[in-house]
């Protein structure tokens, strides 16, 4: 096996998850809410695009329907934070967990194979002969789509609205605006976006599995917060490109480490222990400093 | 221009901690108003202004802008009308945007957003001019993030972004409270040009006697909810603090006046 056998793969990989993780980048960063429906968004993603696929529907009307049962799963969990105030870390979780159900009732079992019908990668398989060399493709293309219309919309007056609610909500309402809406809005594209990268994620698995959703936060926040240490927050353009690049890195790691004899099973504790760490660098790097002064 | 009529306030009622902040205040404003408020802590000052912008809705009695009444309106739809200046100079602004775009935000307050581009090029020349008058060299620097901005900056843009799209009122809590004394000096010199040269009807809340008397046309003193002293006109312009610590007495009857009003 080659070096490029494995680095196409990973990398792309790293594209698909990266719409994953710019979801979790507009609520954790932009709207400034930990946003844990993301646990169940993921798998409704896959849920919906597998049920569809397998009902004969075309890959783009599964992924676009998918869509849109993420910004359905995103409005129930900002309508529980917004009017009925329940905390959004909790109100994350309710809906997480509701999903569990409604995964279960989409797919009327807890796996769904895709190996017998047409998903969008078969149907991109004109590309080239070679199935990385297709993934990779299509997973730019939506990358490239999910970046432009992310840096469109809030470059726009009311994607302006909901950047400046996660920064001071106080400000915004004095400017006219009802964070109840930018939060909601900003929880429904959110969410959208993780079910977008549920549903291709379930295509290239050739499957979707009701616990699929396990741990998908965390590995959104490790992709954020190594992006932005690796490639910076200059301007939003540069931090939605670092977003995506650093969910690439992710995989790197991750592939490094399996190769290197890690236990597959052990991969979800090192990925909180990685979130863990990048977390407390700021402190860490905070206090080592005043150290120094003292000293 | 604004009606207060008959407004009651009482925060955490029926519990231990219950508080009747507004007790039947009245305010009436006519258009160009510029009234200074003053009074000791508690007395009800932010909870009439709050009251005005719709952080909460009042218990009884209405409030009315230009006609409409917006007794019932949440907040934000009551910043159609209303431009504010809050104490705290991080309030006003998005400390993670940059200057621009604060401003275009605060541009379109009077009308809802839309998905048209929100920091048009076309703006950038006002937005500089009008940067440009604050004399913080503050025009060079449109793509800054106000974070990077000191309090007084911060302040200066507020007042900016406030009065940007005409406001009907404009409410200022106590805005150079936390401002050191030089900056508190030109920040209030900045809204007196601002008030003045465009006759807007203005609210300002301030702990400084003087400042309440040297600036606006009418002065108006809240002393446990509600106004107990409203003078404008010849009268304001001739009043010291001497007499208005004189005129608080009497009409605060025998209580005494606080440390906080007598220091400043």
């Amino acid at each position: 096996m080659n070096v490029v056998d494995l680095v196409i793969p990973t990398i792309s990989q790293g594209l698909l998850w990266s719409i994953l993780a710019i979801g979790v980048f507009l609520t954790y960063r932009v709207l400034d809410i930990a946003d844990l429906t993301v646990e169940g968004s993921f798998p409704l993603g896959a849920a919906v695009a597998a049920a569809m696929l397998t009902a004969g529907y075309t890959p783009f009307a599964a992924i676009a329907v998918a869509a849109v049962a993420g910004m359905l799963a995103g409005v129930v969990t900002g309508i529980l934070t917004t009017k009925l105030k329940i905390p959004a870390l909790l109100a994350g979780i309710l809906t997480m967990i509701a999903l569990y159900s409604v995964n279960l009732r989409i797919m009327g079992k807890a796996n769904l194979s895709l190996l017998r019908v047409d998903t969008i990668f078969s149907l991109a398989s004109f590309i080239n002969d070679d199935r990385n060399i297709v993934t990779l493709t299509v997973g730019l293309i939506a990358v490239i789509i999910v970046i432009a219309g992310n840096y469109w919309f809030f470059g726009t007056e009311i994607g302006a609205a909901v950047r400046a609610t996660g920064n001071n909500p106080n400000m915004i309402r004095a400017n006219g605006i009802d964070t109840d809406a930018t939060v909601i809005l900003g929880l429904l594209l959110s969410n959208a976006l993780v079910a977008v990268s549920g549903a291709l994620i379930g295509q290239d698995n050739g499957f979707a599995d009701v616990g699929m959703g396990t741990g998908t936060i965390v590995i959104g926040l490790a992709s954020v917060i190594i992006g932005e240490v690796l490639f910076g927050t200059r301007d939003f353009f540069n931090w939605l490109v670092s977003v995506v690049l650093g969910s690439i890195v992710y995989r790197v790691v991750i592939a490094v480490v399996l190769q290197m004899g890690m236990p597959p099973n052990d991969l979800k504790l090192f990925t909180a222990a990685l979130v863990a760490i990048a977390l407390a660098m700021p402190l860490v790097k905070k206090k080592l400093k005043a150290n120094r002064e003292v000293a | 221009m604004l009606k207060v009529e008959h407004v009651f306030k009482t925060f955490n009622p029926g519990t231990i901690t219950e508080k009747k902040a507004l007790k039947d205040l009245s305010l009436y404003l006519a258009p160009g108003d510029f009234v200074t408020v003053i009074g000791g802590n508690g007395a009800g000052k932010s909870t009439m202004l709050n009251s005005i912008s719709g952080n909460f809705l009042v218990d009884k009695g209405s409030i009315t802008i230009d006609g409409t009444d917006i007794t019932g309106w949440p907040e934000h739809r009551r910043a159609k009308y209303i431009g504010r200046v809050f104490q705290d100079p991080m309030m006003g602004t998005a400390a993670g945007m940059q200057i621009e775009e604060n401003l275009a935000i605060a541009a379109r307050r009077n009308r809802r957003p839309t998905l048209a581009w929100s920091a048009r090029s076309s703006q950038r020349e006002q937005f500089r001019e009008m940067l440009a008058s604050l004399g913080l060299g503050l025009e060079d620097r449109l793509e800054s993030k106000v974070g990077l901005l000191s309090g007084g900056q911060r302040q200066a843009v507020t007042l900016l972004m406030a009065t940007m799209a005409e406001p009907k009122l404009l409410l200022l809590d106590e805005h150079t409270a936390a401002l050191d004394p030089k900056t508190a000096t030109k920040v209030l010199e900045l809204t007196n040009t601002i008030v003045t040269e465009r006759n807007l009807t203005t609210i300002m809340i301030t702990h400084n006697m003087k400042d309440a008397l040297a600036l606006g046309n009418r002065l108006v003193m809240i002393h446990d909810g509600h106004i107990i002293i409203d003078v404008a006109g010849e009268e304001k312009k001739n009043l010291t603090v001497t007499d208005l610590l004189r005129m608080f007495e009497e009409a605060a009857g025998s209580e005494m006046v606080t440390d906080r009003l007598l220091l400043s």
